[in-house]
């Protein structure tokens, strides 16, 4: 049995982590993403979870990590100002290994920005807030079901590989209320289970793995002991600092997802079949893209939308092929131009790339954009 | 046929909570609806406006941008909000704060006492929200009565229900 809602996108995120199994919120609540906090203060404590607010962002960041280690399925939310300050610790959760999921709900920044208003201004943050050679998972829903679908799909994602995963919404989605399906009791949705050893305790190395390259991980306090460091470590996970030992950490933390992009890389294309212009968009920018698409083709002119739904790991091989498919691509983003920039990489001139980076407080129309695809694709 | 609504106002006159409540009552008629909304960073006070859309079918962009009806209950709302209405469209005004109509306007405006019949008729200005509704749905159309007392009982605190119907109703009446 299902009941039928009219949700924002950031309530849909709280059903979706309940869904998934998340028992733990630390957080600091922030504008766009405050409902997120909201929600999950009131429905957590009820199925056995614990909601924190904590002084702050890092410690809220913090608090989830340590969550995690107990085995728990944890989140914390926030948006740009909040995510810059998190940076430290998604490293440290990058390096150790230790699941979490983050959403950042953007707006417009940098720093205090345009509190209310939207904004995709954190895509290369997302990649690449944190300091050092580092991986992790970025998704982008662009709807409100999608919101749930996504954080269940993040707490697999993140679960699986043992890697931060970052809800990247905008505002628009966050705070868009739309029709959503949710089923009556959460039960028969699959529940990622994290690696555990299959050794005796006194034999467990932490950071062993099998042709996974991802480690097992038994909870704090079930008996497995082991040591958790933001430094450099080999698989008994002490520090370790020879050339060797940093050539190995870093090849596998890169190689466990890259060697998964299939898994991982989610991309939607819309009227691509015949297309012979495609618009790359994601997330709350995209919605008018559906609609410009639509008007265009009204008009004669064959374009497609081609949307990202795994924002990082770059999905390389899909943009590659579409420059194969393609005479023209069009990147349109909520910022001045970031994912341009990786397009424009993997394309490498082979069609041309223009960017219509909207960076005024509002989404584009579906004119403005339809505008832009005739002015661009003539 | 998609149909686009924008409520408008101040900050604290509960046109996001009524955005919301169109939608849900959008939804139990078996529609698509999704609402959204702007606001500044002021919890109260500042301009606040509340937007549905109500369609058959899929809806993508999710801001109005050629509205059917824009209802304006603020003078501010009436300067802010009302320049993309075309004269096709309906302008609903509550005729307590708003004076000075829109000149650019030139199609028809039903300008309506909406809060003051909430604070005569119910004793309290809060109620002016769900009047508004009754006066939309009256002159829309867009969703059935039915479901727009169901949406609005969903909504409200307990023991609040018969005084909400009473709005929806004197809503109603407003539109001769």
């Amino acid at each position: 049995m299902s009941r039928i809602l009219l949700l924002q996108g950031n309530q849909a995120v709280v059903e979706g982590a309940i869904a998934a199994g998340c028992k733990f919120f630390g957080g600091y609540p922030i504008t766009p993403s405050t409902e997120i906090a909201e929600d999950l203060a009131k429905k957590l404590p009820k199925i056995g979870g614990k909601f924190i607010q904590m002084e702050d962002e890092i410690a809220s960041i913090g608090a989830v990590i340590g969550a995690s280690l107990t085995g728990k399925k944890v989140m914390t939310a926030t948006s740009g100002p909040g995510f810059s300050l998190k940076q430290e610790l998604l490293g440290y959760a990058c390096i150790a290994e230790i699941p979490i999921v983050i959403v950042n709900v953007q707006r417009v920044g940098p720093s205090t920005g345009q509190p209310t208003s939207p904004s995709q201004g954190d895509i290369m943050q997302a990649r690449w807030g944190t300091h050092g050679d580092h991986w992790l998972i970025a998704l982008t829903p662009g709807s409100v079901p999608e919101c749930f679908e996504l954080t269940i799909r993040a707490y697999a994602l993140s679960e699986k590989y043992r890697v931060p995963v970052i809800l990247l919404m905008d505002e628009v989605i966050g705070h868009m209320r739309e029709k959503i399906e949710l089923p009556d009791n959460y039960d028969e949705i699959p529940q990622p289970e994290r690696k555990q050893p299959t050794c005796k305790p006194e034999d467990f190395k932490a950071y062993a793995t099998d042709e996974s390259l991802v480690p097992a991980m038994p909870p704090f306090g079930s008996g497995y002991r082991w040591h958790v460091t933001g430094l450099v470590h080999d698989e008994t996970g002490f520090p370790k600092g020879t050339p060797a030992a940093t050539v190995e950490s870093t090849n596998r933390l890169h190689d466990k997802l890259y060697n998964n992009l299939d898994d991982i890389v989610e991309v939607e294309n819309f009227k691509m079949d015949d297309a012979e212009y495609a618009v790359v968009a994601f997330g709350g920018a995209a919605r008018a893209v559906y609609e410009a698409v639509n008007m265009a083709r009204a008009e004669g002119i064959k374009v497609g939308l081609v949307r990202p739904i795994t924002i990082w790991p770059f999905a390389e091989k899909q943009m590659k092929a579409l420059a194969g498919k393609v005479k023209h691509i069009m990147v349109h983003e909520l910022n001045y131009g970031q994912y341009v920039e990786e397009v424009q990489r993997v394309v490498a001139g082979k069609v041309p790339v223009t960017s219509y980076g909207v960076y005024n407080n509002e989404p584009a129309t579906p004119e403005e954009l339809l505008e832009k695809i005739k002015e661009t694709f003539k | 046929m998609k149909q686009e609504l924008r409520l408008s106002g101040s900050g604290g006159q509960g046109l996001i909570l009524a955005g919301i409540i169109l939608a849900e009552a959008a939804l139990l008629d078996g529609k698509l609806a999704i609402q959204s909304q702007s606001y500044g960073p002021e919890a109260r006070g500042g301009s606040s406006k509340s937007e549905v859309m109500i369609s058959d079918e899929e809806i993508y962009f999710p801001k109005v941008t050629k509205p059917n009806l824009v209802l304006v209950m603020s003078q501010e709302a009436a300067k802010k909000y009302v320049d993309d209405l075309s004269d096709a469209g309906v302008l609903v005004t509550d005729s307590l704060f708003v004076k000075d109509l829109p000149t650019s306007f030139k199609g028809k405006v039903y300008e309506l006492p909406i809060t003051h019949t909430a604070k005569t008729e119910l004793g309290k200005a809060l109620f002016a929200n769900i009047i508004a509704l009754g006066s939309i749905v009256k002159l829309t159309g867009l969703v059935t009565e039915a479901s727009i007392i169901k949406a609005v009982l969903n909504r409200v605190p307990k023991g609040t229900e018969e005084v909400n119907e009473k709005a929806i109703k004197l809503g109603m009446s407003l539109i001769k």
